[in-house]
């Protein structure tokens, strides 16, 4: 039961959802003027505390401003958000970029702060010379250039791009002590901008023997990649823009492959070429690097789907909850395979979970942001979130995704991909002193 | 009323097909682009051998170019060492972590090898091997990994009929996605 400090604006206590103080989600939904009367009666500043010393105008309200810029970048009081590199002195092997996931909120990645794998630097593409070929098991082979494609009718949609190798540090025996961003920092989420890769179909023709298509970059590995038909005429596109201006040099100016729900590298940067084909080409990312060893000795081919999954992102590890008193739970939940359909969220470890409410638009194969109202109480908690997506699949515990995967004899540095697909739930530990760290729940 | 109804019935039906034919029209600004063209795009390889060149190269030929141009990174004669992967090892996959994979345990196709050399290697200077280059570059690396005879040349003909080791061991998926 809530104690007497935690009452609505009508003197009601807040409603538990669930055990360690998690509270009911309708505290933010339906009722969000009695949740912020419990918050301010409860932990919020108290205004007969402040003094009696004057208002003084700060020096910024006293004087004019910094012109604009033509384009602008945040304030510089928040450099700190930022990705992460994995190679930042730029030695002769791929670069990963990480989203600080901890240090935003909504549902869209800023553009500059997306995630993005390189596997020889980014190549610097001039639109006006670079084409677009589809050939192979087509009727009309064709080329494209930029402008070109610019005339053809578009469509925006919003969705995640996920790597294979996401969350691969939890494969890990052990809870490796690194944040959101080091643990879930290769996916990201944004609105797209393009053409359906079925529209250039429909002028290129078909030919009935085409099973797959090959897709190749422009960047200097010419990094290829085979996709099912299927995949072409159902919801793949060319992607031209990223929210709305054209697609950033690391995530594949000046165009892209996108296949919303599918493993990042398949959705092939810098794209140069569509090749029509009757059978996989079995390129490197897919025969050895994107295949996964599994516990008995084979390996998953043509995994493809990133599979349904959440993380908390705020409180999360390398936080410090300042003192016990009401605090918002917010994470993210997506699913290649549709829309998030329910996430819960547990303060126990898992002994009980209460439904987290989630910010609409709940969009298919997008990331989905949760929120959930907890009292702390000064005591140990362990929060973990799980997500279920419209096809009914259920992220798995961890239990349950070792029991089918497997999981590593020893921790392996965390930026390497000792596995791939790992999609379990994630449990952040709360101290008694209000340190935050990741735990395996 | 019954012909008022039918009319609208059929203007509705009418304008539902002109939506239909207005949504099917493209611009049609693709440039159609000819077989001699494409080939000069076209460096795709499928397992069975579709469009591996003309060419040909022995171990013994690799050797020399594999010491000049690929032991830097990749180690002398394969082993590791350096930046990049090993090529030539022995070691058999204990475990899930992706770090035991090799091209003897795991690789399904030979074509993935040359496949990759050709479109990807050197990693500073990609494209500057010829097509006798890099079948001499994967004849030498199949050898050192005794998957070929140390005196076997491969070509458009003998390379897809290498037997790798790992071909058989792979599990699809999500069968229905394909």
């Amino acid at each position: 039961m809530a104690n007497a400090r935690h009452r609505n604006a009508r003197g009601q206590p807040l409603e538990a959802a669930a055990g360690n103080g998690l509270i009911d989600r309708r505290a933010l939904l339906g009722r969000g003027m009695a949740f912020a009367g419990a918050m301010s009666a409860g932990i919020g500043p108290s205004s007969a505390a402040a003094g009696a010393e004057p208002l003084a105008d700060d020096p910024w309200s006293m004087e004019v401003g910094d012109p604009m810029p033509l384009y602008q970048v945040p304030s510089k009081f928040e450099t700190k958000v930022a990705r992460t590199l994995s190679n930042p002195n730029h030695e002769p092997r791929n670069s990963h970029a990480r989203t600080p996931h901890h240090l935003l909120e909504g549902t869209t990645t800023p553009n500059g702060l997306h995630f993005a794998i390189n596997h020889a630097g980014v190549p610097t593409i001039d639109p006006e010379k670079h084409r677009l070929v589809i050939h192979g098991l087509v009727k009309r082979p064709l080329e494209f250039t930029l402008e070109t494609l610019s005339r053809y009718p578009m469509i925006s949609r919003v969705s995640f791009v996920e790597c294979g190798g996401n969350s691969a540090p939890m494969f890990s025996p052990e809870p490796m002590q690194e944040t959101v961003q080091a643990l879930h920092g290769l996916a990201s989420c944004a609105e797209w901008t393009g053409i359906k890769l079925s529209t250039l179909l429909e002028e290129t023709g078909i030919d009935p023997g085409a099973k797959w298509f090959i897709a190749e970059g422009a960047d200097s590995p010419r990094l290829s990649r085979s996709v099912p038909i299927k995949k072409a005429l159902d919801d793949a596109m060319i992607a031209l823009y990223q929210n709305g201006e054209r697609i950033m040099p690391g995530n594949g100016y000046p165009m892209r492959l996108l296949l919303p729900g599918y493993e990042g590298n398949m959705n092939v940067k810098f794209l140069r070429r569509i090749k029509l084909v009757d059978q996989p080409a079995m390129s490197m990312y897919e025969a050895r690097t994107y295949s996964q060893i599994l516990p008995n000795g084979k390996a998953y081919r043509f995994y493809f789907l990133q599979e349904v999954k959440s993380f908390i992102t705020s409180p999360s590890h390398g936080m410090m909850l300042k003192g016990p008193g009401l605090y918002e739970i917010s994470g993210i939940a997506y699913s290649g395979t549709g829309r998030v359909e329910k996430v819960m969220v547990s303060a126990d470890g898992g002994q009980s979970w209460a439904p987290a409410a989630l910010q609409e638009p709940v969009l298919s194969k997008a990331f989905t942001r949760f929120r959930m109202p907890w009292r702390w109480d000064g005591g140990p908690a362990t929060l973990q979130s799980r997500a279920w997506d419209e096809a009914g699949n259920v992220q798995p515990t961890r239990a349950e995704f070792v029991a089918a995967r497997g999981e590593l004899t020893k921790p392996a540095p965390v930026l390497s991909f000792p596995n791939q697909h790992y999609n379990s739930i994630t449990s952040w530990g709360v101290g008694s002193n209000g340190e935050v760290k990741h735990v395996y729940g | 009323m019954f012909t008022a109804r039918c009319a609208i019935f059929s203007a509705a039906l009418l304008s539902a097909m002109m939506t239909d034919a207005s949504l099917a029209e493209t611009p049609n600004l693709g440039k159609p682009i000819d077989e001699a063209a494409i080939a000069a795009w076209d460096i795709s390889i499928l397992p069975d051998g579709t469009g591996l060149p003309k060419g040909s190269g022995t171990p013994a030929q690799g050797a020399v170019i594999y010491a000049e141009k690929c032991a830097l990174c990749h180690g002398d004669n394969g082993k590791g060492g350096g930046p990049a992967a090993a090529l030539v090892s022995d070691n058999v996959i204990a475990g899930i972590s992706a770090s035991q994979k090799t091209i003897k345990n795991f690789w399904p196709y030979s074509t993935t090898i040359f496949d990759f050399v050709r479109r990807a290697m050197p990693f500073q200077t990609p494209r500057s091997l010829t097509d006798d280059e890099v079948y001499a570059l994967t004849a030498y690396i199949l050898a050192e990994n005794k998957l070929i005879g140390a005196n076997e040349m491969m070509n458009a003909q003998t390379l897809p009929q290498v037997k790798m080791p790992n071909r058989e061991n792979f599990i699809i998926r999500f069968p229905d996605r394909i």
